[in-house]
C-alpha cells in the first residue's frame, strides 16, 4: 500500500531540492548591491513597521469572504472539465445541479446588495 | 454508481426540502425585505416533507450508491427533525417580529439546518456523517447569533463556532483513524470488519474521537461546557430548535455508528458511554437546581437529558435503541414547547427570563400557565405525560445490559430534576406575583404550542404507536 505513495515522495523530495538549489544559485551567481529599501522586508509596497490597530471596512471582510467561496467552488469544475468525455451525460447532469446551486447562491448575494460597494 | 431515478424517489422527503430551501432562498432574494413570504414557504416546505415522510417509514433502503440511508430508521428520525423545525418556524416569527430582527434569513437556515440533520440520521458513510454534521451546525452558529446587534447573542454564536470548529476537528481525526485502520468510510463495511477491528488500539482511538465529538454535539459532561452560555444567548426558539433537533441528529447518528455499525455492547467503549452518561446526568441536575435564569436551567436540564438518553446507547440492545427514539420524539416536543413558552414570555434586552417572572402566571394566563405544567411534568418524567415513558424504556434498557447502577443513578438524578421542574409550575400557581404579557400571544404560536402539548399527552398514552414501529427498524 505505502509504494503507491512513492511518486508523492518523489515530488516533495522534488520541490523541495528544486526550492533550495534555485536560492543557492541565486545567492551565488547574482550581483549584490543592497540599500536600505531593498533590505527591508516585502509587505506589499507598504510600510512594514506600524501600529497594527487599523479599522478595516467590513467590506473587505465581505469581498475576500465572497471571493474565497465562489473560488472554492469554482475550483470543483477543473476535475469534471478534465474528465468531462469520460464522465458523460451523468457527469453533466450533475454539474449542472452544481453550477445551478452556486448561481442560487450568487443570486442572493446579488440581491441582497452585498457585490456594491457603496 | 451514478443516481438513478428510484434514489430521488425513496429521498423524497429529503429532496424535497433541498428544493423548497431553495425556493425561500429565491423568494428572499426576490422580494427584499418581506420575510413573511419566506416564512410562508418555509413552513410549507417543512409541512410538504413532513407529509412525504410518513410514506417513507418501511423498511429502509441505501441510496445514492450506499452514500445514505432512507425510510425505515432514517425516516422515523426525520419525522423528529420536522416537527421540531415546523413547530420552531411557527413559534419564531412572532417571537423574531418583537425582538426586531425578523429576517427571511432565519428560515432559510432553519431550512439547511435540518437537511443536515436529515443526512446525519441517514449516513451510510462517515463523510457523509461529516457533511451533514457541517451543514447542520454552520447554520446554527448563524442561527445562534441571529440577533446581531446582541451582545449576548454574538457571545453565543462566537463560543458556538469556536467550540464546534474544535469538536469537527476531533470528529474528522477520529474519522482519519478509522479510515486508516479500516481502509474505507462506508459503515457497512467497517461494520463487516469491527469485530477483528475492535481489538485495534488505533481504531479505539478513533472511535473515542468519534465519541468526543458526537457528545460535544448532545451537550454530554464533560464536553457540555458550552450549552448554557449558547442556549442562554441565541434566540430563545433557536435554542429550542437546537437542543431538539440538533440534539437528535447527533443521537441518531451516535447510534447509527456506535449500535447498529460498531456493536457495543459489552465491550469497553459501552462501559466509557456509561460514564459519560453517569456524569452528565449527575453534573446537569445538580447545577440545573442553582439557575435563576429559566433558559440556562432548560440548558442544564437538556444536559441532564442527554445523560438518560446516552445510558440507552450505553446499553446497546433493542430496548435501548427504541427507548432513545421513543424519547427523542417526546423531548422534541416537550422541549420546543417549553422553549417557546419562554420565549413568548421574553421581552427585549433579555427581561423577563428568572424564574420570579413567573410568579402567579396562572392568574392572568391560565393557558400558558397550563401548557408550561405540562411540559415542565413531562420532563420530569411524570406519567401519564411522554417524558415518563421515554425514562422508562431508556433505564429498562439499561437494567437489561446489566448497567443496573447506570439505571439507579438515573431514577435518583431524575429525583432532583422535580424540584426545578416543579419549582416553576409552584411559582406560576402558588405564589402572588404580577407576571402577564404586554403584548397579545400570536395565534400561530398556540398552535405550535397546542400540537406539543397534545402529541405529549398522546405519546404518553399511547406510547407502544411510537414503540411498535421503531421496534421493526431493528428487525434485520
Amino acid at each position: 500500500m505505502l509504494e503507491s505513495y512513492v511518486p508523492i515522495f518523489v515530488m516533495i523530495a522534488g520541490g523541495v531540492i528544486f526550492g533550495v538549489v534555485m536560492v543557492k544559485l541565486n545567492e551565488w551567481f547574482g550581483p549584490h548591491r543592497p540599500n536600505d529599501e531593498k533590505l527591508s522586508t516585502y509587505e506589499s509596497g507598504m510600510e512594514p513597521i506600524r501600529s497594527a490597530r487599523e479599522r478595516f471596512s467590513v467590506k473587505f471582510y465581505m469581498v475576500a469572504m465572497l471571493f474565497i467561496l465562489f473560488d472554492i467552488e469554482v475550483v470543483f469544475l477543473y476535475p469534471w472539465a478534465v474528465s468531462f468525455k469520460q464522465l458523460g451525460l451523468g457527469g453533466f447532469v450533475t454539474m449542472a445541479v452544481f453550477i445551478f446551486v452556486l448561481f442560487l447562491g450568487y443570486f442572493y448575494v446579488w440581491r441582497k446588495g452585498a457585490l456594491e460597494w457603496d | 454508481m451514478g443516481i438513478t431515478f428510484s434514489d430521488i424517489t425513496s429521498s423524497a422527503p429529503l429532496v424535497s426540502l433541498v428544493l423548497f430551501s431553495f425556493l425561500t432562498l429565491i423568494v428572499e432574494s426576490w422580494g427584499k425585505d418581506k420575510p413573511v413570504l419566506s416564512y410562508w414557504v418555509s413552513l410549507l416546505g417543512v409541512g410538504v416533507s413532513l407529509a412525504l415522510s410518513f410514506g417513507h417509514l418501511g423498511a429502509g433502503i441505501p441510496v445514492f450508491g450506499g452514500m445514505l440511508l432512507q425510510g425505515g430508521f432514517a425516516g422515523y428520525c426525520n419525522l423528529i427533525f420536522l416537527s421540531s423545525a415546523f413547530l420552531t418556524i411557527l413559534l419564531s416569527r412572532g417571537y423574531l417580529e418583537r425582538m426586531e430582527c425578523h429576517r427571511g434569513e432565519f428560515y432559510i437556515l432553519i431550512l439547511f439546518s435540518t437537511v443536515g440533520m436529515m443526512l446525519m440520521a441517514g449516513a451510510l458513510n462517515l463523510i457523509t456523517v461529516f457533511l451533514g454534521i457541517e451543514l447542520m451546525s454552520v447554520s446554527l452558529y448563524v442561527l445562534a447569533g441571529f440577533m446581531r446587534k446582541k451582545v449576548r447573542s454574538n457571545e453565543s454564536a462566537l463560543k458556538y463556532f469556536l467550540l464546534g470548529a474544535f469538536a469537527t476537528g476531533f470528529l474528522l481525526y477520529g474519522i482519519a483513524l478509522i479510515y486508516g485502520t479500516s481502509g474505507t468510510t462506508d459503515l457497512v463495511a467497517i461494520s463487516k470488519l469491527f469485530p477483528q477491528l475492535s481489538h485495534n488500539p488505533i481504531f479505539l482511538v478513533g472511535c473515542g474521537l468519534l465519541v468526543v465529538a458526537f457528545s460535544f454535539k448532545i451537550a454530554a459532561v464533560p464536553f457540555h461546557m458550552w450549552a448554557p452560555d449558547v442556549y442562554e444567548g441565541a434566540p430563545t426558539t433557536v435554542s429550542g430548535f437546537m437542543s431538539t433537533g440538533a440534539k437528535a441528529a447527533a443521537f441518531a447518528t451516535f447510534l447509527l455508528v456506535f449500535v447498529r455499525v460498531f456493536d457495543i455492547a459489552g465491550t469497553s467503549l459501552s462501559q466509557v458511554i456509561a460514564v459519560i452518561a453517569a456524569a452528565s446526568m449527575i453534573v446537569g441536575n445538580v447545577t440545573a437546581v442553582a439557575q435563576t435564569n429559566v433558559k440556562r436551567m432548560l440548558a442544564y436540564s437538556s444536559i441532564a437529558h442527554a445523560g438518560y438518553m446516552l445510558s440507552g446507547i450505553a446499553a446497546a440492545n433493542v430496548e435501548g435503541e427504541t427507548g432513545i427514539l421513543f424519547y427523542l420524539l417526546a423531548y422534541t416536543f416537550v422541549n420546543v414547547g417549553a422553549f417557546g413558552i419562554v420565549s413568548i414570555m421574553e421581552r427585549q434586552d433579555d427581561k423577563k427570563l428568572n424564574f420570579e417572572d413567573y410568579e402567579g402566571l396562572s392568574a392572568r394566563r391560565p393557558a400558558l400557565a397550563v401548557l408550561m405544567t405540562i411540559f415542565m411534568f413531562s420532563l420530569a418524567g411524570i406519567p401519564p405525560f411522554a417524558g415518563f415513558f421515554g425514562k422508562y424504556y431508556v433505564f429498562l434498557a439499561a437494567v437489561k445490559a446489566n448497567l443496573t447502577w447506570l439505571a439507579i443513578l438515573g431514577v435518583l438524578t431524575s429525583l432532583i430534576s422535580v424540584y426545578y421542574y416543579l419549582r416553576l409550575v409552584v411559582l406560576m400557581y402558588f405564589r402572588e406575583g404580577d407576571a402577564d404579557l404586554d403584548h397579545s400571544v400570536p395565534r400561530r404560536s398556540m398552535i405550535a404550542l397546542a400540537i406539543a402539548a397534545i402529541s405529549i399527552v398522546v405519546l404518553g398514552l399511547y406510547p407502544s404507536l411510537i414503540v411498535d414501529l421503531t421496534r421493526s427498524f431493528f428487525k434485520i
